[in-house]
């Protein structure tokens, strides 16, 4: 692909809200989750919770007023994100400015609520309960086009756990045909109980927070998160850009809806295809941000992956113990991540992980490092065998 | 925006469709010919006979929509189905698993079938359909309201033209059962899908270019059809088809957010 500059970005979760709070979060190895209930469920559990999620969406989008957009929009706010969009619009206009947003549930706690207050079986939902902007996917995508007041293509792309990863690819290709000329790309879940209560059905939910790759994980720790990243060609951005988006791979496992292939065939081809796509060899990259989600499946398929790609050379490390797993909001916040990384030349441990599974090859990382990250990989894997891996070059 | 200043095409090599009383593609462009009346009637229920037989039983209305129109579409289309990238495209999703999902979470103890929760994410269709077919490329699920025809097609076709990958769209979407129907009143559970491919061929049907436009939506002359293009998200798709079934190279306006739509010029047969 053509590179990309990554002319701004940012990022809340549980460790906070914008680079400044993540940034502290990693290198005080402070983690964002607590043993904290979400609304009614009683599942015994860890959980990565936005703070200051109350207060209603501004009057102008007050119809998509629900959990996932407010946390959207307290991330909008974030980092000076809003001045620079409307730098871009000042440039581009409003309808050259695409807008591709990753989740996989939206609003659907706005559904869950409605549901609770029908009196009876065949009772109708009640009024306030607003589908189209709140419970539908592609609300994801408007609210976001409408806060920032952007008039391009929109669309969310839903393809649970590598949603947001996704959209930066698909973002790259509009540029690349010249149907955009700067894209807004991000990623929003929030929590609810349909996903609270289904992993836990599937047995996926540790009691403990998440431990990625040690030999006792256990599970994953749900987290919520949203962030945002401006996509420019490099002629076109006027600043130093905050990083660089230099590859991206997407494939399929064709396996299982919900078990990552044993030997991570998948996982390995997208590496490979974001390898492929930015034409560097394995010897580039200096970190690999692991999905590294803690279940003892997807954890054992992605050590395989990455020693069939890279061997056990290339540091790498899941950020799943600080943010929880934030579902399809996991591909943005993660790349975010990656690129403070970069800029610090912080190489972050797998925070919770004591003891490495001995059955894996990987080097996973249990001491944070200094060193130089030029080129990173980042890693988002769903269900249905949906993969997706983004290089990321430093600023 | 003319034609030649609109990027590369892509070349659409084979249709599918299904609507209540419109079967096939072949039912569908009589009727958008003029050649004959639709007359919405029952959907006979679809078996996907690429699902081993117990996931077939325990198939969603999603799942057998969009097996029904991608297998159409695939037959004697001279392409291997493993090779093909997916675009998914559905405004709503399964909205039956949401309800059931939703009902079950109101009251103690709050039990979610895990079946239904993994059938529940967007690319549900996406996924059984790379498992069925053993593809393993770049798949996609994308939802965009009532917009969602035109987010497909323009994913599908930005594949085919950046990415150089002969792509499969699916695009479908059905009516929710109650007490969602009511906020998200579908009628018609309607289904498309096109192939697409990067290079012109002996297959050819017409080659698509596609770029986004501040312009309002094509609409249909026939009341009925007219009403079921904007019943159904995938039935959007519907002027686009009906200048297809006609042979008529024109400029299509598709919406694709409340601002924009997406023109498609259609050039039928071969590029000149």
């Amino acid at each position: 692909m053509t590179p990309l500059h990554i002319a701004a970005f940012t990022l809340t979760s549980a460790l906070g809200h914008g680079r400044e709070a993540h940034r502290a979060a990693l290198h005080a190895e402070r983690s964002g989750l607590r043993p904290a209930a979400f609304d009614l469920s009683q599942i015994e559990c860890f959980i990565g919770e936005v703070e200051r999620l109350d207060s209603p969406l501004p009057a102008r989008l007050r119809a998509f007023d629900c959990r996932n957009h407010r946390l959207a929009w307290l991330a909008l706010q974030q980092d000076g994100f809003l001045e620079s969009v409307a730098r871009l619009r000042a440039r581009h206009g409003a309808g050259r400015i695409g807008v591709f947003i990753g989740s996989t549930t939206a609003g659907i706690h706005s559904a869950e609520l409605a549901f609770r207050e029908r009196v009876a079986s065949d009772a109708a939902l009640p009024d306030w309960f607003d589908y189209r902007h709140t419970q539908a996917l592609g609300s994801a995508a408007e609210m976001v086009a409408a806060a920032l007041e952007l008039q391009g293509i929109a669309l969310t792309v839903s393809t649970a756990c590598s949603s947001s990863a996704k959209v930066f690819a698909t973002a790259s290709r509009a540029l690349s045909a010249g149907l955009c000329d700067a894209a807004v790309v991000g990623g929003v879940d929030s929590l609810c109980l349909t996903t609270l209560h289904g992993f836990n059905a599937l047995q996926l939910i540790g009691a403990e927070p998440c431990r990625p790759a040690d030999a006792a994980r256990r599970g994953i720790s749900i987290g919520e998160a949203a962030a945002f990243a401006v996509l420019t060609r490099p002629q076109d951005d006027d600043g130093a850009p905050a990083g660089r988006l230099l590859g991206y791979g997407e494939s399929s496992d064709a396996h299982h809806m919900s078990a990552p292939h044993p030997e991570g065939r998948g996982a390995a081809a997208s590496m490979r295809a974001a390898l492929r796509s930015a034409g560097l060899e394995v010897a580039a990259i200096d970190y690999i941000n692991l999905h590294g989600t803690g279940t003892p499946a997807n954890d054992a398929a992605e050590d395989r992956a990455v020693c069939a790609v890279f061997g056990s050379g290339t540091r790498c490390s899941s950020t799943k113990g600080w943010t929880g797993h934030t579902l399809g909001a996991a591909g943005a916040i993660e790349a975010c991540l990656t690129l403070l990384c970069a800029a610090d030349g912080y190489l972050p441990r797998s925070l919770n992980t004591r003891t490495l599974d001995p059955a894996f090859g990987a080097q996973v990382l249990l001491a944070a490092q200094r060193a130089p990250i030029r080129h990173a990989l980042s890693n988002s894997f769903g269900f249905g065998g949906n993969n997706c891996t983004l290089l990321l070059g430093a600023a | 925006m003319t034609a030649a200043a609109m990027p590369a095409p892509s070349f659409l090599t084979s249709v599918a469709w299904v609507a209540p009383g419109l079967l096939d593609w072949p039912a569908a462009r009589t009727v958008l010919r003029g050649e004959s009346v639709w007359t919405a009637a029952e959907l006979p229920t679809f078996q996907p006979e690429r699902l081993p037989p117990n996931e077939r039983r325990r198939a969603s209305a999603t799942v057998r929509m969009a097996f029904r129109v991608a297998d159409e579409a695939l037959r004697d289309a001279g392409v291997a189905a493993d090779e093909l990238a997916t675009v998914f495209a559905s405004a709503d999703g399964d909205l039956a698993i949401a309800a059931r999902i939703c009902t079950a979470l109101a009251q103690p103890p709050r039990q979610v079938s895990p079946t239904d929760f993994h059938n529940s994410v967007h690319n549900a269709p996406a996924g059984y359909w790379s498992i069925a077919v053993g593809a393993t490329g770049p798949s996609t699920a994308v939802a965009a309201g009532d917009g969602s025809f035109a987010a497909g097609l323009l994913e599908a076709h930005l594949m085919a033209v950046a990415e150089r990958r002969p792509t499969l769209l699916v695009a479908y979407d059905v009516p929710a059962p109650a007490p969602l129907q009511a906020k998200r009143p579908l009628r018609h559970a309607v289904g498309t899908a096109l192939l697409l491919l990067p290079q012109d061929g002996p297959r050819t049907l017409a080659s698509l270019r596609c770029a986004p436009l501040a312009s309002t939506e094509t609409v249909l002359d026939d009341a009925a059809l007219e009403a079921l293009r904007t019943d159904n998200p995938a039935a959007r798709a519907l002027p686009l088809l009906q200048r297809l079934a006609c042979g008529h190279s024109d400029a299509i306006d598709l919406p694709l957010t409340p601002d924009l739509s997406l023109r498609v010029q259609l050039q039928c047969g071969s590029p000149p």
